[in-house]
């Protein structure tokens, strides 16, 4: 087992902030993260080099400074159980299944979030990706030049994406957003009192000159081409009238829900569906923090000043100086919730045979005779598969409005072998 | 200059930019990362290693998220049937 005082889940804007304030303080930080490089979503990794865009330099120096604070990072580590008492076990998927032990003294969760996505018919098709998720394929290598994308969905991710993809060379030929104007315009207008928000909204819609912003519209169906296996058109609907586009690429994804699977499987306290912490983020478990979006969808500059809070009070530092900031940053999340509350008619787009939860292959008319997860879990399997109900969890609570119930560990799939002969790499034969 | 790797997808050779994962690599090789279990063909969706559809059989060994994997020399990659 490796020790670490300090040990933080998630190398993300809140985790490096996290690490950065501890480790600098004189704690002994250890980093763990699922992806192949910290960074997290919002700095995920670019595979050719950074375009010099003030993003690229923000995460360049909080790397530095979490270089020079002396916290370990270990990148590629899925945490699938953790203890309260002090133990967190990780599995490394690169090296085949190898599994890890970390003790703690104290622990910060910055776990951070997940696209939420919502079932409509086709949206199991090829084609059809995340919002997000399509712009992290491009930041990891996919080319969408000359590609014909419609983004769609809701929240301020959406605008950002397209704006990419468009200085990324694709044809972004529309983008919806299902919240309507009237609904947004309070948001709009507090961003007024934002200038760098303010002018990086209009940094993004100056790339799309081109392409229309369509509020109170949203995505009715994916329809494949004459090969039936890939997406060819895309039907929407302003709610009054219907009509469809063609196009390569559809990336849709509604907003963010909070990962929030290990602050569940230890135990801590939740406010609605966020972990609660109080003001030096220490959540209902005295030795457990946590930071950024599992504690309020609220964006980087919340995850900034959380992570620094939870680091610092790791280390025994004041954070009062700090407290104001994060006030900030937490109302700016609670005005972008109210702006893009999801309209009832997305809950209308399954027909019976559209699948909901993917990796069972769960049509939507088997849901319906359940009264919620724990018999339709039995009788359907729905939401047993690897993803373990992130991606049909939070779509059935819109759906359904079924509450998603306990996790248990393991929280991620782990090779047999790995658990039954840990410490060493699954599939070596010198076992004893 | 960027670097180059080669990589095998469903047996077809394929050269993308060091650093690349191997679900943009299955991406712009058109080919489906799985088939799920009523035969529909599945491509990535999250791309963050969370929704579990890009999984397909990486050097021999099935159920491997290929947006948390990065293109290495001479890797093969196949459909996870």
């Amino acid at each position: 087992m490796t020790r670490a005082e300090v040990l933080v889940i998630g190398a993300g804007p809140a985790g490096i902030a996290a690490a950065t304030a501890a480790a600098a303080n004189g704690r002994k930080v250890i980093v763990l993260d699922d992806n192949p490089a910290p960074g997290g979503q919002i700095w995920r990794n670019k595979t050719a080099e950074e375009n010099g865009s003030s993003g690229g330099e923000m995460k360049r120096r909080a790397l530095e400074s979490l270089r020079q604070s002396g916290a370990e990072v270990l990148a590629g580590r899925s945490v699938f159980a953790a203890y309260a008492s002090g133990l967190v076990q990780t599995v490394w998927d690169a090296s085949g299944g190898y599994v890890e032990e970390f003790g703690f003294e104290q622990l910060i969760l910055a776990t951070g979030a997940r696209e939420r996505f919502l079932p409509f018919p086709g949206w199991t098709l090829p084609g059809v990706l995340g919002a997000g998720g399509l712009q992290a394929l491009v930041r990891g290598g996919y080319f969408v030049a000359g590609k014909r994308v419609i983004v769609a969905g809701t929240g301020p991710l959406l605008l950002a994406v397209a704006a990419h993809l468009a200085e990324d060379g694709a044809v972004v030929s529309a983008v919806l957003e299902q919240a309507s104007l009237r609904q947004m315009v309070p948001f709009a207008m507090s961003l007024l009192g934002d200038p760098t928000k303010l002018m990086q909204g209009a940094r993004y819609r100056s790339r799309l000159r081109k392409t229309p912003y369509r509020t109170g519209c949203w995505v009715v169906e994916a329809i494949a081409g004459n090969d039936g296996q890939s997406l060819a058109e895309v039907r929407m609907t302003d709610g009054a009238r219907t009509w469809t586009e063609p196009c390569d690429l559809l990336a849709c994804g509604y907003h963010l829900v909070p990962n929030t699977q290990i602050a569940e499987l230890l135990g801590c306290a939740f406010r609605g569906s966020f972990v609660q912490v109080d003001e030096s983020q220490r959540t209902s478990l005295p030795n457990v923090f946590c930071a950024g979006e599992p504690t309020g969808i609220a964006g980087l500059e919340a995850a900034l000043v959380q992570g620094e809070i939870a680091g610092l009070a790791c280390a025994g530092q004041p954070t009062v100086a700090l407290h104001s900031r994060a006030a900030a940053a937490r109302s700016f999340g609670l005005r972008m919730e109210k702006a893009f509350a999801l309209r009832p008619e997305l809950a209308a787009l399954p027909r019976p045979d559209t699948i909901v939860c993917r990796c069972e292959d769960v049509p939507f008319g088997e849901l319906h005779s359940h009264v919620g997860w724990t018999d339709a879990k039995l009788q359907t399997r729905c939401g047993m598969g690897p993803c373990q109900g992130r991606v049909c969890g939070p779509a059935i609570e819109h759906l359904l409005g079924w509450k998603p119930v306990s996790v248990r560990q393991p929280l991620s799939p782990v090779p047999l072998e790995a658990l039954c002969f840990h410490g060493e790499p699954a599939g070596i034969s010198n076992r004893h | 200059m960027p670097d180059f790797v080669s990589v095998t997808i469903n047996g077809v050779p394929k050269r993308v930019v060091r650093g690349t994962s191997v679900a943009a690599a299955m991406l712009l090789a058109a080919q489906p990362s799985r088939i799920s279990v009523t035969g529909e063909p599945r491509a990535a969706l999250c791309g963050m290693g969370i929704c579990f559809e890009c999984c397909a059989v990486v050097n021999g060994v099935s159920h491997r998220r290929t947006c948390q994997i990065l293109c290495e020399p001479n890797m093969t990659v196949e459909t996870d049937q």
